[in-house]
């Protein structure tokens, strides 16, 4: 593990006490964090330094702005986590990984990078229905339909939930869907 | 803006852009350092938002998706990402 464990801020029980919680947070959704646990605790270890360092869990193996607004499709469990698990069997950074990595049939591995390189997407207004091109006039709609950027999850209701329910990222992780 | 010098065998320039978060850019190291070559790196997240940007430049000349752990090799050769194999073939 780090040398810096101990030394700085964070320490391992910290780390160890974050890991357990993610863990059981990870196998309640139908994820998994990845069974190589020391890489996985040097992974928390980074995302705690980023969360003193800027106030969220940045990735550990991305530059962060710092800036909030620019940073959230980054914040841990990434906007990319789904759809690299999905093709590569694991997320950018290594701490999310598929059913098949977690039974070693399959080897986690570094992945390309998902994200669009910086300056080329600007971040969308996610809370207005209207920044979303295409959608079809559903204004009979009783209520406004939220899609987590993370998981896909759907609910129909006047705001998004504080927590998704099934990957636990935040409210500000969710987009006006219709 | 400073580089860390790892002490070793002389291959030629070697610089390792990393963050200090990341696994990725820590295996990078280690495996330089069971390599035993001699390398310089910088953690590009501990720098100040001047010197992030300067680097941020240097590094998407050789890897223009700028991520990390970026390897510059002589200042010819670059591997983008830990790639063990790629690694250990460019630098002999």
């Amino acid at each position: 593990m780090s040398d810096s464990i101990g030394e700085g801020e964070v320490t391992r029980k910290e780390v160890e006490s974050l890991f357990t919680r993610l863990d059981q947070e990870a196998e309640s959704g139908g994820y998994h964090l990845n069974p190589n646990r020391e890489f996985t605790l040097g992974l928390i270890e980074g995302m705690m330094v980023n969360e003193r360092r800027y106030g969220y869990w940045a990735c550990p193996c991305r530059l962060a702005s710092g800036v909030k607004k620019e940073d959230l499709d980054i914040i841990c469990p990434c906007d990319y986590r789904d759809p690299d698990i999905a093709e590569y069997g694991t997320c950018y950074c290594g701490l999310y990984v598929s059913q098949d990595v977690l039974d070693g049939k399959r080897k986690a591995t570094r992945i390309p990078e998902r994200r669009p390189a910086e300056g080329m997407a600007a971040p969308a207004d996610r809370m207005s229905a209207s920044a979303q091109p295409g959608l079809p006039d559903l204004s009979g709609l009783t209520y406004p339909l939220w899609r987590c950027r993370v998981c896909g999850y759907l609910c129909a209701r006047g705001q998004p939930p504080e927590v998704c329910p099934i990957c636990r990222a935040k409210k500000d992780r969710f987009e006006r869907f219709l | 803006m400073e580089f860390q010098r790892v002490e070793g065998t002389d291959k030629g320039k070697i610089v390792l852009y990393a963050l200090s978060t990341c696994m990725w850019c820590r295996m990078a190291k280690n495996l330089l350092k069971d390599m035993g070559v001699c390398y310089e790196y910088i953690d590009v997240d501990t720098l100040s938002a001047e010197e992030k940007v300067t680097v941020k430049q240097e590094i998407k000349k050789w890897n223009p998706g700028g991520s990390y752990p970026t390897l510059v090799i002589n200042e010819k050769e670059c591997v983008s990402g830990f790639d063990e194999a790629e690694i250990r073939e460019k630098i002999k």
